[in-house]
């Protein structure tokens, strides 16, 4: 699958704070929390991303909390894919949970500057800057976490094991 | 090869003989959290895979602690919703308001997590039962439900950092100042994915409260769990309440690390993290003089009794400066009990400070504390992000209980020598 999108891109340590405040933690409902997603370092997000964008990071996207609501509202608010140098470990973790596509890829963070145009092949892992005519290789993911990532997140994953019992 | 003691906790509850880092493994956990913000989330989606029953309800606990007693209609259907949950699927441990803690202080103060166990919580901070000898990390809502529905999860076998720790603490220098100044020199994600394992003669001394407070901050450093080998400490805090029988592990003296840090804790002096980032962690001298407008004193990092005890001895006698508002949260129902019975919330109250029912609230800008913009607070909790307690122009100070406590009386940053020899 190839998705395309403008880039909107951040710096490192994007805390899930940021991504979704806690006063806005007292709904589980995807298009809430999306109207709120960045709002603390980019209010104007929002109302000016487009479906399909892509979040461009740096290290260690999306530390601290544990909240889900983060990748949830990023996902909600129609955002394609993130990509970034390196994601904190239980985003990651939530992200692939819920199906969002995330890239581990720190020459095309780099590169990428906001509002470039980019293409990203997920079965491959290559991610095109067509902006800047570059192209760039994303670290693929283990077999193990392709099973979860390939039955669309852990729901389904988890419906079928329990099936199988 | 040796294996440190994570590789051996995680080995035993795979059903093998060793584990080798950066493997996959299914394992079954002894014991799940989760609370009133990420359990909703988690029970929808238990729901849509399809699972009428928990694993087993006598190894699950649910409380409400975030958002209680309720700040909102809205905060008040979330806590119904896992109310509603934990009686319908008869949750041996759900914790009501009256009864409930901060979860980080309350699970290990009922004995519910033990050395050797595993503890899977959908809350970042669930690193903090490490300080018990156990393997301990946090989820989100999904993979909760996942480890409620078939219980087990799937984790990565951590590699491990050792941090040895050696000298003799100043006074006043606690285990909140060791954690700050060590996420100060790695930063935070110097152990992105990584178990921090804390050893040496420093940790050997130091109680169990400070123990806690330093597993809770590992994920503050990215890490996927902090752990401090049972010893004589630990064996006297487990023995006293475990609910379950428990299992010692310890590394091998030829186990692998990714990296052994020698840290002289001798010089180390309390420490302050100003903002943005925990990381950015300071002597406390040098941020004198930054007025402050709110102190806190409590949450799952430093809201122990033995934490308010330390306030309460800076506190005596004194008066909170009049433009500083003190906000002090004992953990748990317990631990008030306790301070009331010690005369510590007789000498908060005396002093000009707020004493509140147990809850995560301000940590987090939820409620019972939240920050105007512009406003500045020092606190004991342990994130100081943009907007983590209020107004995304407002500043936290993270600091010890006896930082936060000198402060209060002087109005600006302090440290507690200014005020006690």
């Amino acid at each position: 699958m190839t998705l395309r999108g403008k880039v909107w891109k951040y710096g490192d340590h994007v805390d899930t704070d940021v991504i979704i405040p806690a006063r806005y933690l007292d709904t589980t409902e995807p298009a809430e929390l999306a109207a709120h997603c960045l709002e603390d370092i980019d209010p104007a997000f929002v109302r000016s991303m487009s479906p399909g964008d892509i979040i461009v990071g740096g290290e260690n996207f999306g530390c601290g909390s544990s909240r889900e609501q983060a990748p949830v509202a990023i996902k909600a608010a129609g955002v394609s894919c993130v990509i970034a140098r390196s994601f904190a470990r239980i985003f990651f973790r939530n992200a692939i949970n819920i199906g969002l596509p995330i890239i581990i890829c720190p020459d095309a963070a780099d590169a990428a500057g906001t509002g470039d145009e980019i293409e990203v092949d997920l079965a491959t892992g290559t991610v095109r800057n067509v902006t800047r005519g570059t192209t760039h290789q994303a670290e693929p993911f283990p077999d193990f976490l392709r099973q979860i990532i390939d039955a669309g997140g852990l729901v389904p994953y988890v419906r079928q094991r329990l099936a199988e019992r | 090869m040796g294996q440190t003691i994570t590789q051996k906790i995680l080995a035993a509850h795979a059903g093998r003989d060793q584990v080798r880092p950066g493997e996959f493994i299914i394992v079954r956990p002894d014991f799940l959290v989760a609370n009133d913000i990420t359990a909703p989330l988690a029970i929808k989606e238990c729901d849509r895979m399809g699972a009428e029953r928990v694993f087993d309800p006598d190894r699950i606990a649910l409380v409400p602690d975030h958002y209680v007693p309720n700040r909102d209609i809205r905060s008040a259907q979330q806590a119904k919703a896992m109310r509603d949950f934990a009686r319908a699927q008869n949750i041996k441990y759900y914790f009501e308001v009256g009864h409930m803690g901060i979860e980080h202080a309350l699970v290990p103060d009922q004995g519910l997590v033990g050395p050797g166990d595993v503890v899977i919580g959908a809350d970042s901070h669930t690193c903090t039962y490490g300080a018990v000898g156990a393997f301990s990390t946090g989820v989100g809502s999904t993979d909760f439900a996942a480890a409620m529905a078939l219980g087990e999860i799937w984790l990565m076998v951590p590699e491990s950092i050792k941090f040895e720790l050696t000298g003799t603490l100043d006074t006043w220098v606690s285990g909140k100042d060791l954690i700050l100044h060590i996420i100060g020199l790695i930063g935070v994600d110097g152990a992105r994915y990584k178990a921090m394992e804390f050893a040496g003669e420093v940790i050997a001394a130091l109680p169990m409260a400070d123990r806690f407070t330093m597993c809770n901050m590992a994920i503050e450093a990215g890490g996927k769990s902090g752990i401090i080998a049972p010893d004589q400490t630990t064996l006297a805090y487990v023995d006293a309440r475990a609910q379950r029988p428990y299992q010692l592990y310890a590394s091998d003296p030829d186990a692998e690390y990714t990296e052994v840090r020698q840290i002289d804790c001798s010089k180390v002096e309390p420490t302050v993290a100003v903002p943005h980032l925990p990381e950015n962690a300071k002597p406390v001298s040098e941020v004198r003089d930054v007025a402050i407008d709110q102190a806190v004193i409590g949450s799952c990092t430093n809201g122990r009794i033995e934490d308010l005890r330390i306030a309460a001895g800076i506190l005596k006698g004194r008066q909170v400066d009049p433009r500083v508002r003190l906000i002090v949260i004992p953990a748990t129902q317990e631990v008030y009990l306790q301070a009331v019975r010690e005369g510590l919330v007789e000498t908060f109250v005396d002093a000009g400070g707020a004493v509140s029912t147990p809850t995560c609230g301000p940590c987090l800008g939820g409620h019972m504390g939240v920050l105007a913009e512009g406003e500045r607070a020092i606190a004991t909790t342990n994130r100081n992000f943009v907007g983590r307690m209020g107004h995304p122009k407002s500043e936290v100070y993270l600091a010890s209980p006896a930082v936060a406590a000198a402060s209060a009386v002087l109005g600006r940053i302090a440290s507690p020598k200014e005020l006690c020899s």
